[in-house]
């Protein structure tokens, strides 16, 4: 069965598998985006009083640096995978919605296009280019956030970006969350699923609790902003700290969003190496559940400074270190998952060995800001920013690497050279380790984080410097990646079904799937249907071809019509004009009954 | 090993001290409430570093001794080990403990009410600039805190705008400044010196010029100085430059902003009564000298993105500027 | 290998979009937590008037209230009728609900315009903006809930609605009465606690 092609079958796709190619490549973009604008603060902050950056434009990279790596990078790569692998994890044609699914991959390209806009476009606002991006950091903390400190455009934008964004993420979550529990094939009870699946479950999970939360928050901005609200508006008996409240509220699970997949990609590629089943699995899936439910608890341990009271401080000093428990449950028993192994030194498992070490790191350095005293020399200076980056790109880039190389022969084919593969590790590695190290001690000797300029008289230059470096040297890393993409599309060694030895489902197909996934549904008989264990033997692989027709559903225009609503309707906010809002909800309902009333089986 | 290697190199190039002193280090306390922090930070440095070198020679050691190697025997498949993870759970566990109860100890400790005899300072922060105010005193000033040895000091900190954040590193942690609250810390000075401190709050296009100076003065010296600070700005002797300057003073916009006692009654801005006993003046950013001085009369904004002490209109001459320089120097 | 939708294999036995249903209720609840907490905390935290015990109408909102559980009472009333393929009185019980629907909106609009004659806007004091977006979000969900039951009122009297469609009111069900039981917590925590 030949696959549509043309540039009609990619809008209109509702595939799972070129959906997840769509968030794939679209993510690495936006990863390459924020890449540049740490570049420019790193070039900044080389030497102390730059002048490279203004203080405004210092500011709006900041923003967009974090704003961008959190909500267009990380989580949209995680979601690449979600929409990849789970379906072929649980042996099922596709996800529950397949055009719920198209919608949450145009709301979330429209909405990272909306909020980069910003950049571009502040002569329409009377003002110059790069001057109307958001600048009031990533947490985007009231009241410096309301319109007396922040009058132009740049908050609006974030603002709305986000919430487009919320929707997107929204939506895959219900997606998800039905598709895991629903779709799986026969025999695949949930304490068979792959790790990296379960993690995913959880993961959605927080999404759809955690989004309505900062959503609220936004929203009452947003009517700050627009209509003369106080939510945030202390004359008028309000508090700004009720933003914090609600944006760490969600921030928090946030980074158990961020960080979860990539846990469970780890958790996918170590047994694969080191051939051996995931030591602990129950453990390991029951302790990302807990952390899942304990991830609620300890949003307050980002407020230390704010003065709650010594019993508040105490009681999310006591939540945060016990999160640590769970997680440190994990990283032993991986080690145990390699232990006694028989380790083959793939791309793959040098990124998730590399995850391991560094999470350690970022974890460790997570323990001592869990003490509110000690916290108060650490928040809000570069020590912070050490441990966000052990944790977000020593943990979550690195794993998201790990299941790069790892799935790439399932989703293109072909198999990405390893000798690059390993140039890309260590350079990143290495870059990664010099970039984010100096921060720990940057921040001891005090210097404060989101600042575009520092006196020399700190004697934290050379820290700086070297700490510059590293992070040239990431880019360089990431310039050998995308040659090895490059390189592989043409050169790349075919890829069978099964490259690495797997021991679950997506090694049953070839590589890539044929586009209704498992000519037959498998039946699963254990955890490690593809390995032979001591009561099973390892299954046999579906037939190449399916003993009869199996109908695929088609495309469907709906679901992009109904996401380009949403910033239409943004743009509205955004120019004060009200018949743009119904463009835009025009655009949105006719997507919606079109698309609820169109012929569409799965 | 690169990687140890690195740290270990990374490491020594701090501690070595390239380039130090290190004037806003955490590490270096100099107050009974930054030596209580840094103690226990210590002690859960030690506790993370030893799990870190556990931990990580574990992973070190499994990634080498087990690598694949031909004809050797397929691995086990082990699945798990009940033992192991109640082990590696309680460790854990225990640890932390180690860790809470110290924590929890000086929470209560820094949080408790300071003694009555405390110095009382209210700290107000401004886009960009910090207010001091002694409410005992009835002292007002800008920017550089004065304090004496070893007493107890009792910040009472609060901000006229958005949400800023007070942070003198050696004499102790942060503390924010909310619009609309009132936050506290406390902490009582063991050494003389002269100390940095930056705010720590994203507040906008200036946060990082936000500087302040905590100076700790025996008792006597901190009595002298808020002698001089209560007393009238010195009158610039009749014929000098300084006389020009506070004419020149008198009919610009400056009275708008800022307080000279007896000159003029504006608060936007920091009170000059006394900014020439200062060491730094734009909160920090600059000597208190003549030249950085004009400068900054000049054209503040090109110094200090988004100040709200704009070029004046027209703008002053030069030989005005250096009048004003002079007459804000004499203001000891 | 195409199924109709109702006679889709699950493997936890419940229809999909029952069960995203269901996930998507339980986000509302935290949207809606989020609202309401708010609300508390802000509550006699207002710098001016006009106050709330000065200008809510208890007895009037009463029977908006009443109006709105009524309605779910329609609703259970439309989803029997269409399970047991009475689309005669199917028809008649959407309608209605959504009639009564529609009742409690021109309710909130009238309650909002005389709020606003008494000065209370989004932007005079804190009770204003947060009973204004709470009760404001709250009435957007039952207009698309309006909305929605229209829709399927429509699709009845095209024919297209019967027994073996009527999973689609079952979820309209749940949407409505979820936006009455939300509207319960909030008559109670706005209006009736003071």
């Amino acid at each position: 069965m030949s696959e549509a092609r043309g540039l009609k079958s990619w809008l209109t796709t509702t595939d799972h598998k070129r959906i997840g190619l769509l968030y794939f490549w679209t993510a690495f973009s936006f990863f390459l985006v924020g890449g540049l604008e740490a570049l420019l603060i790193r070039a900044q902050l080389a030497q102390p009083d730059g002048h490279l950056v203004s203080a405004e434009t210092y500011n709006q990279l900041f923003t967009m640096h974090g704003t961008t790596m959190v909500f267009l990078a990380l989580m949209p790569l995680s979601a690449s995978f979600f929409n990849y692998i789970v379906p072929l994890q649980i042996g099922a044609r596709d996800v529950a919605f397949p055009r719920l699914n198209a919608f949450s991959y145009w709301v979330f390209l429209l909405g990272g296009l909306f909020l980069n806009a910003s950049w571009f476009v502040g002569p329409l606002f009377r003002a110059g280019m790069l001057n109307v991006a958001p600048d009031g950091g990533w947490f985007g903390y009231a009241n410096l956030t309301e319109r007396q400190y922040s009058p132009g455009p740049n908050i609006d934008f974030w603002l709305l970006g986000l919430q487009i964004l919320g929707i997107s993420s929204l939506a895959a979550g219900f997606n998800f969350i039905v598709t895991i529990l629903n779709l799986r094939a026969p025999g695949m009870k949930l304490m068979r699923l792959p790790t990296f699946t379960w993690m995913t479950l959880v993961t959605q999970f927080l999404i759809i609790t955690a989004f309505p939360v900062i959503t609220v928050g936004l929203v009452f901005l947003m009517f700050d902003r627009f209509f003369g609200a106080h939510f945030y508006v202390h004359e008028a008996g309000a508090t700004p700290i009720l933003w914090q409240h609600l944006f760490w509220l969600f921030g928090h699970p946030e980074v158990y969003i961020l960080i979860l997949p990539a846990m469970g990609i780890v958790s996918d590629v170590l047994p694969t190496f080191a051939r051996k089943p995931l030591f602990g699995y129950t453990v390991v899936v029951y302790s990302g559940i807990l952390i899942g439910f304990m991830g609620w608890g300890v949003w307050s341990h980002h407020m230390f400074s704010v003065g709650l009271g010594p019993i508040a401080d105490s009681v999310f000093a006591a939540t945060t270190m016990l999160i640590a428990v769970p997680t440190g449950v994990k990283i032993f028993n991986w080690i145990a998952t390699l232990w006694g192994g028989a380790i083959r030194g793939t791309t793959a498992l040098h990124f998730a060995v590399g995850f391991i070490a560094m999470f350690i790191i970022g974890g460790l350095s997570g323990v001592t800001h869990a003490s509110p005293p000690a916290d108060l020399q650490q928040t809000d200076t570069y020590y912070v920013v050490a441990h966000i980056h052990y944790v977000l790109f020593g943990g979550t880039i690195l794993g998201l690497f790990a299941g790069i190389y790892y799935w790439w022969p399932k989703m293109t084919g072909r198999l990405l050279s390893e000798p690059l593969g390993k140039w890309h590790f260590w350079l990143q590695f290495i870059g990664m380790n010099l970039a984010f190290f100096p921060m720990h001690f940057i921040g001891l000797l005090g210097m404060p984080r989101r600042i575009y300029t520092y006196s020399a008289d700190l004697g934290v230059s050379d820290l700086n410097l070297a700490s510059t470096a590293g992070a040239f040297l990431i880019a360089v890393a990431i310039l050998v990646f995308l040659y090895n993409v490059w390189r592989t599309r043409r050169h790349g060694q075919p890829a069978s079904n099964d490259p690495w030895g797997g021991a679950s489902l997506e090694w049953s197909i070839p590589s890539p799937p044929p586009v209704y996934n498992f000519s037959v549904i498998p039946t699963v008989t254990s955890r490690l249907p593809r390995w032979r264990t001591e009561l099973h033997g390892p299954m046999q692989d579906p037939p190449a071809v399916p003993p009869a027709p199996i109908h695929v559903p088609g495309g469907s225009w709906w679901p992009l019509v109904a996401a380009l609503g949403l910033p239409v309707m943004a743009l509205a906010a955004l120019t004060h004009t009200l018949w743009i809002v119904f463009v835009g909800a025009a655009l949105l309902l006719v997507g919606i009954y079109r698309w609820a009333f169109e012929p569409f089986e799965v | 090993m690169p990687r140890i290697r690195l740290w270990l190199a990374t490491a020594a190039l701090a501690m070595s001290g390239c380039g130090g002193p290190f004037p806003q280090s955490t590490l270096h306390p100099r107050s009974d409430f930054a030596r209580g922090t840094d103690a226990l930070f210590t002690d859960i440095f030690w506790w993370a570093a030893a799990v870190f070198v556990v931990v990580e020679l574990m992973l070190l050691v499994a990634i080498v001794r087990f690598r694949h190697r031909e004809g050797r025997a397929a691995p086990r498949p082990t699945h798990g080990h009940t033992l192991m993870e109640i082990g590696w759970t309680l460790a854990p566990a225990v640890i932390l403990v180690f860790v809470a109860v110290p924590t929890v100890r000086t929470i209560f400790a820094t949080a408790g009410e300071a003694p009555a005899d405390a110095l009382k300072v209210d700290v107000i922060g401004h886009q960009w600039w910090w207010e001091f105010r002694y409410p005992e005193l009835a002292l007002v000033t800008a920017n550089e805190l004065h304090v004496p040895l070893g007493r107890v000091v009792q910040l009472s900190i609060t901000s006229a705008d958005v949400i800023h954040s007070f942070w003198a590193p050696p004499l102790g942690g942060k503390r924010d400044a909310i619009p609309g609250h009132m936050t506290r810390i406390a902490f009582r000075p063991d050494s003389v010196g002269d100390y940095s401190g930056q705010c720590a709050e994203f507040c906008g296009a200036s946060h990082a010029n936000m500087r302040l100076r905590v100076i700790v003065d025996s008792d006597s010296g901190f009595g002298r100085w808020a002698t001089v600070q209560l007393a009238g700005p010195a009158a610039p002797a009749p014929g000098t430059l300084a006389e020009r300057g506070r004419a020149v003073f008198a009919r610009s916009a400056c009275i708008g902003c800022h307080t000279i006692q007896g000159v003029s009654p504006g608060v936007i801005g920091p009170n000059l009564t006394h900014v020439g006993s200062r060491t730094t003046i734009a909160s920090g950013l600059f000597p208190n000298d003549s030249a950085h001085l004009a400068r900054w009369i000049a054209d503040a904004p090109s110094l200090k993105p988004g100040s709200l002490m704009t070029r004046m209109q027209p703008p002053l001459t030069d030989a005005d500027i250096a009048a004003l320089g002079a007459y804000l120097q004499s203001l000891k | 290998m195409t199924h109709a939708a109702a006679t889709h294999q699950t493997s936890m036995g419940l229809d999909n979009r029952k069960m995203a249903f269901w996930a998507f209720i339980g986000s509302e609840c935290l949207l809606f937590g989020s609202l309401i907490s708010t609300y508390l905390v802000y509550k006699g935290r207002s710098v001016v008037g006009p106050y709330p015990h000065e200008i809510l109408n208890i007895p009037f909102t009463s029977v908006s209230t009443f109006d709105l559980l009524m309605s779910s009472l329609m609703m259970v009333l439309a989803l029997a009728a269409v399970q047991r393929g009475d689309m005669k009185w199917g028809k008649i019980w959407l309608f209605s609900t959504a009639l009564l629907g529609l009742v409690f909106l021109g309710g909130q609009v009238i309650e909002f315009t005389e709020f606003v004659h008494k000065g209370l806007t989004m932007s005079t004091n804190l009770f204003g903006c947060t009973f204004f977006v709470l009760t404001g979000t709250h009435g957007a969900h039952v207009a698309i809930g309006v909305l929605w039951l229209l829709t399927l009122w429509v699709r009845a009297l095209q024919g297209k609605l019967g027994p073996a469609n009527a999973m689609t009111v079952e979820i309209s069900g749940l949407y409505w009465h979820f936006v009455d039981v939300v509207w319960i917590i909030i008559f109670t925590v706005v209006y009736l606690i003071q």
